[in-house]
Formats: C-alpha cells, structure tokens, sequence
C-alpha cells in the first residue's frame, strides 16, 4: 500500500541517449496504473527505474514520500512479475513461492500458513510439489504471481505478465488479475504494449513514445480525447482513421468530400490557432454508420466503393479505398513508422465499423455516414490535437 | 537397414576400434606374465595380477600416485573457485577491458607449454618451489583457467539474467541471489568445468618431469616414466602397463560418477517454454 511519485525522473545511458526524459508522475495508494507505447518507448525502463534494477539518472523516485533512489531493490519491498516469469527451475512451486519469505526470515509456521493463503487464492494447491518446467504457461505465470503476492510488498510492477499466453487465457488471467488487484488493493504498475489489456485493466494510462509521456488519463479520457495524433493511433481497434484534409471556412475540403465544422472543432480550433491551413482529420471506426440506420439530421454522409467487407458477428468492417495518404505528412510517416503499424496506421484506407444488419457486399457503393462532431483535428507539423480543450 | 545406416555403423565400428584398441592393448599386456609378452597373442594366455602386485609392493608407484591425486584435487579446487568468480564478471557485468581478459586468457591456453619449462624451472628453484607440490599447483592452475572461465561463462550466459532480478526483487542480496539461484542453476557447467581441470592436470607429463626430481611431489605419469622393474634385468613393461591402467581408472569412475549431473536442460521451466 503505497504512493508512488516519479519527480522528472530521467534515465540516460552512457552513450548519452534518453531513454526516459523527465517522467512526472504520481501514482495513488491502490492505483492500477498501465503504462503502454510501442517497444522501445521507455516503459519497461521506467518500470525497472521503480524497481531498483535500473539506476535514475536525474530526478526522484519517491514511495510513500521517502526518496528511495539509492535504495537498491531487496530494500524497497516491491514485488515484480517479469515476462518470462522468471521461475527458479530448481525450486518446487512451493519452494518458488516461499522464496522471498525465507530471505525476509519469517518463521516455518508463517510461511505456510501465507504459501496457503496465496495457493488458495491462485488455485495453485495441487502443483505446490511440482517443478515450473512440468507447469502449463498459464500455471507458471499463477506461480510467478503467487510469489510477489505472499509479501504484501507496497507494490507490484509487472512487465508485460500476459505476453506469453495464448489469446484465450490472456483473457481470462486479465480479468483474474485485475480481480486480485482489487481485492488486495495493492498499488499497480504494469506494462505493455497491448492496447486492449491497456483499456481494460488500467485505472489510468500512460501512453508513452520514444521516452516521452504523451498523455496521462483514464481509458475513457484517451480514447475520447487524444492529446495527439500518436495516442489516437495507438488507442483504439481498429485503428482510428487519418486523412488529410484543408480548411475551408465553414468546412473541411477532404478525399471524402466537405466536411462542416461543427462547434466544438470551431473553438478548439480558434483556441489553438492552427498553423497553417493543413489538418489531419482524425475519425474513429466505430464514428461510422451505412446511413440506412442513420436518421441524425446533422450526420455528414458520402457516397464510396467498398473493397472489402469483413463480417465480425456482431459488426461489419467495411474497408474503402482512398485515394490520398496521411503519410505525405513528415511528422505522420514518422509516427507510423514508430508504431509498427505502416500497414493500418494511416494507410490509404478507410475502415468503417457498420451495423451487423447492413447488407453491404463487397464491390457495392454505399452511403456512409458520421457525425461531423465525432471527429478530431491534428496539426500535421506536430500532431497536437487542434480540437481539444485543456 | 537402409545403405546409409550400414555406412555410418562400419564408420563407426572403424572409429571405436581404433580408438580401444590400444587401450585394451595396454590392457592386456598388463595381464600378461612377462615372459609371455612377445608371444604375439592379444588375449593373454596366462591370467596374472603380478603385475599390479609389483606396482605397488616395489613402492615405486603408491606415493606419485598421492601426490597425483593430491596436486589434482588442489589444482581444480583454486581453478573452479577463482573460474566461477571470473566467468561470472565475465557473463554478467560489463567493464572495460572484458574482452582484453578474455583474448589473454585465450592466449595462456594457446601458449607452447614447452617454451615455459626453463623459465619455470629457473624461478622455481630459486624460490624454492622446485620439486614440492605447490610447484606444480601453480603451473596446473595457470593452464586450467582458460579453460574453466571458458566453460563456465558460457553455462552463465545461459542462466536468464531476468532470474537474478527476480532474486534481487524477492529481496535478496547480489550474494545470495548468486549462492541460492546462480550456483545451483550452474552446477552441471561447474562439473563439467572441474572434470576437465582435473582431467588436464591429471594427465600432464611435461612439469611433472621437469620440475620434480624425487618422489617428494612426483606425478604418476612422470613416475612410470622411471619404472625400471624389480631388478635391472627385469623388463619393466607389464608393470608400465599396469601403472597406465591405474591412473585411467580414476578418470573414468570421474566422468561416469559425475555423467548424470552433466545434463542440459536443468533451465528448462526458468523462462516461457
């Protein structure tokens, strides 16, 4: 149970690169705080600066008000789920799990009585005797929490703990995860690079790129109101849509047509003073209709081809040929790049999310329709939102 | 059989025959009673033990075989405890001049040990290590080093580095991380190491001869070298054999005591598998 502040924490290597640059944070008592970005964007690094395992170049690290620093790991008393799991093969489960109990020196009886609790809770009583190289995946990375949960350490950090799993089990330890986090109420740190596990689990997000926090807020916060064109991208699946687009006066010129500017773009767009013309019109998959369910007076619709029509159940994905790219933009390529995502990220395509009941097939032409109000606008030169408030 | 299994079994058989066959040789010649040595048959006529018998009764053989077993021991013991504090640096940390150490380690395994045997006998007189154990303790670690940090660094950058961490997570010390998750998880490169350690100083020839002159710290292989036989008319080969067969008995028990701890795969289950 614990606060943890990071104070412009900043990890620089030795050849000079920043990994992390001045990182403010504060993480509540019994907080599950995610943080996410593609790989290379500093977050396992930040993760490991809380840990121990990486010195802080500049800044402070500060848990429950007490600058920790130059503590090293054994002294902080946090517990760790690694994404290998990091079993010792050569212990039983039993023996895994009691680990940071013997090192703490805690009598025999109190041992067994918490590896009991914690088998109980993880279901894991019927493997206590058997090595982790005889464990399913699944189990060992039960092991592994096992063992950071008999401590009662102020915190938990995991490193991307469901990386390993296969997509159905990482469903389900998700939920038991952030079932047992609540329940103990242990203030959380978690990593990864999964954007779904990010909105799911997190009590805030944390979207950092190349060692910069892009944004800090709820799910709900960064997928409503994305502080930039790299958090719109990465947040949300399918992907959210990029064209570039041109103001008009009352409207934005695009390869879907003029699109009016409704209120809120208007003052977002006064507040912030655009630079130039130029604008990134951002629209969200799901913003899309097939405007024979649409009866919104307001709702902007255009004619299109479609190429291909993936059916999902429960929505239709519609994906339609456009003929201009958001790549033409330096600061959007280099986004695009980042995220490793080229081929969805901004790609010459629009991918509607339609209603399970439209009878589109593939080659048809349709009408689709949005809100006009549903869309963000991004600076192409820097990426900021440009209809946002602060 | 297919064509390619008979091939590779007579490639086999030719490999495994002429790799026994002077060591049943020896063997067998050691069986032999000495006045049937030439009678050209490889299976002795005769079933003798005389010679081990002489090997030992004469006394000629009981103390090198101590001081072999003895400077051995010793020799692998330094090379082990200062080789695992080596490789470990070497697999884990990152300093200058890593590479440096390795390159010069390299380096004393690829010296011509012949060239140093003046030298040494030089400073080892004139520091009165000249014919003790010590004289020859030094030189064995020197040359089994290499060989060791070699081995063991490589069982090291094995082990995941992510188990160390979570050693230290769980709260223990670098030490105890080290004794409680290193140390066993390297056991079997620790063995194989010292097998080898041991094997290379049990076999040398070369100091044993040239910095000993009695049996004060004389190795068996240098001391067979000096077997002359009961008397001088005595010819001393089947004694010779029966020594030979002597200092390989140790190496094998080694190896076969020491074959099932020497298993890959004690890693598996550390990491997603």
């Amino acid at each position: 149970m614990a606060e943890i502040v990071l104070d412009k924490v900043t990890k620089r290597f030795r050849d000079g690169t920043e990994a992390v640059q001045e990182i403010d944070l504060t993480i509540a008592d019994k907080e599950f705080l995610i943080l996410v970005g593609p790989s290379g964007c500093g977050k396992s690094t930040t993760l490991n600066m809380i840990a121990g395992l990486e010195d802080i170049s500049d800044g402070e690290l500060r848990i429950d008000g007490d600058r920790v620093n130059e503590r090293s790991p054994q002294d902080r008393n946090i517990a760790m789920v690694f994404q290998s799991y990091a079993l010792y093969p050569h212990m039983t489960v039993r023996e895994n799990m009691e680990f940071p109990l013997t090192i703490a020196k805690l009598d025999k009886a109190t041992i067994k009585q918490k590896i009991d609790e914690a088998a109980e809770i993880l279901e894991l009583g019927p493997y206590l005797d058997r090595k982790p190289s005889d464990l399913s995946g699944g189990q060992r990375q039960r092991v592994a929490m096992g063992r950071a949960i008999v401590r009662k350490p102020k915190a938990f950090l995991m490193d991307e703990p469901l990386s390993n799993l296969d997509a159905k089990l990482r469903a389900q330890m998700r939920t038991s995860i952030s079932r047992l986090q609540k329940s103990l109420g242990t203030t959380t740190v978690y990593v990864t690079h999964d954007q779904t596990e990010a909105m799911t689990l997190g009590d805030r997000i944390v979207v950092m790129r190349a060692g910069i926090v892009q944004q800090i807020g709820t799910p709900q916060d960064l997928y409503e109101r994305p502080a930039n064109l790299f958090v719109a991208g990465f947040i949300g699946s399918p992907t959210m849509n990029f064209l570039p687009g041109e103001l008009v006066n009352s409207s934005i010129a695009t390869a879907i047509g003029e699109i009016p500017i409704s209120d809120r773009l208007r003052s977002g767009l006064s507040e912030h003073g655009p630079t130039g013309r130029d604008v990134i019109v951002g629209i969200r998959p799901e913003a899309f209709e097939d405007s024979r369910f649409v009866d919104d007076q307001t709702a902007f619709t255009f004619p299109h081809d479609i190429d291909i029509v993936e059916s999902l159940g429960s929505a239709k994905l519609a994906y339609l040929d456009v003929d201009i790219d958001a790549r033409a933009h330096e600061h959007f390529a280099e986004i695009a790049q980042e995220s490793g995502a080229e081929d969805v990220f901004g790609s010459q395509q629009i991918v509607a999310q339609l209603d399970a009941r439209s009878p589109v097939r593939e080659g048809d032409s349709m009408e689709i329709s949005f809100r006009p109000d549903d869309i963000q606008l991004f600076d192409p030169t820097d990426g900021t939102n440009l209809t946002e408030h602060d | 059989m297919t064509g390619a299994q008979i091939r590779w079994s007579i490639l086999n058989l030719v490999v495994v025959v002429y790799a026994l066959v002077p060591v049943l040789w020896l063997l067998s010649l050691s069986l032999k009673d000495p006045s049937t040595f030439t009678d050209g048959k490889f299976i002795p006529r005769e079933w003798t033990f005389d010679n081990y018998k002489n090997i030992f009764d004469v006394g000629e053989f009981t103390r090198p075989l101590i001081n072999s077993i003895g400077i051995a021991i010793i020799a692998t013991l330094i090379a082990i405890v200062l080789g695992v504090f080596a490789a470990y640096a070497i697999a884990r940390l990152d300093f200058p001049g890593k590479n440096v150490m390795l390159g010069a380690s390299l380096l004393i395994a690829m010296f011509p040990q012949v060239s140093l045997v003046t030298p040494l006998f030089e400073i080892e007189r004139r520091l009165g290590l000249f014919n003790t154990w010590a004289g020859l303790i030094f030189p064995y670690v020197t040359f089994a080093l290499p060989l060791t940090i070699y081995i063991l660094a490589s069982f090291f950058k094995e082990i995941p580095w992510e188990l160390e961490k979570a050693a230290k997570m769980d709260g223990a010390s670098p030490f105890q991380a080290f004794r409680k998750v290193i140390v066993p998880l390297a056991a079997p490169g620790v063995v194989t190491a010292a097998i080898l350690a041991f094997i290379q100083c049990w076999n040398d020839f070369l100091f044993a001869i040239s910095l000993t002159s009695t049996d004060r710290a004389r190795t068996a292989p240098a001391a067979i070298s000096f077997f002359t036989g009961a008397s001088q008319f005595e010819d001393p080969t089947g004694s010779i054999a029966a020594a030979a067969v002597v200092i390989t008995i140790p190496i094998v028990l080694f190896v076969l005591f020491f074959q099932r701890r020497i298993v890959s795969g004690l890693t598996s289950g550390a990491v997603k598998g």
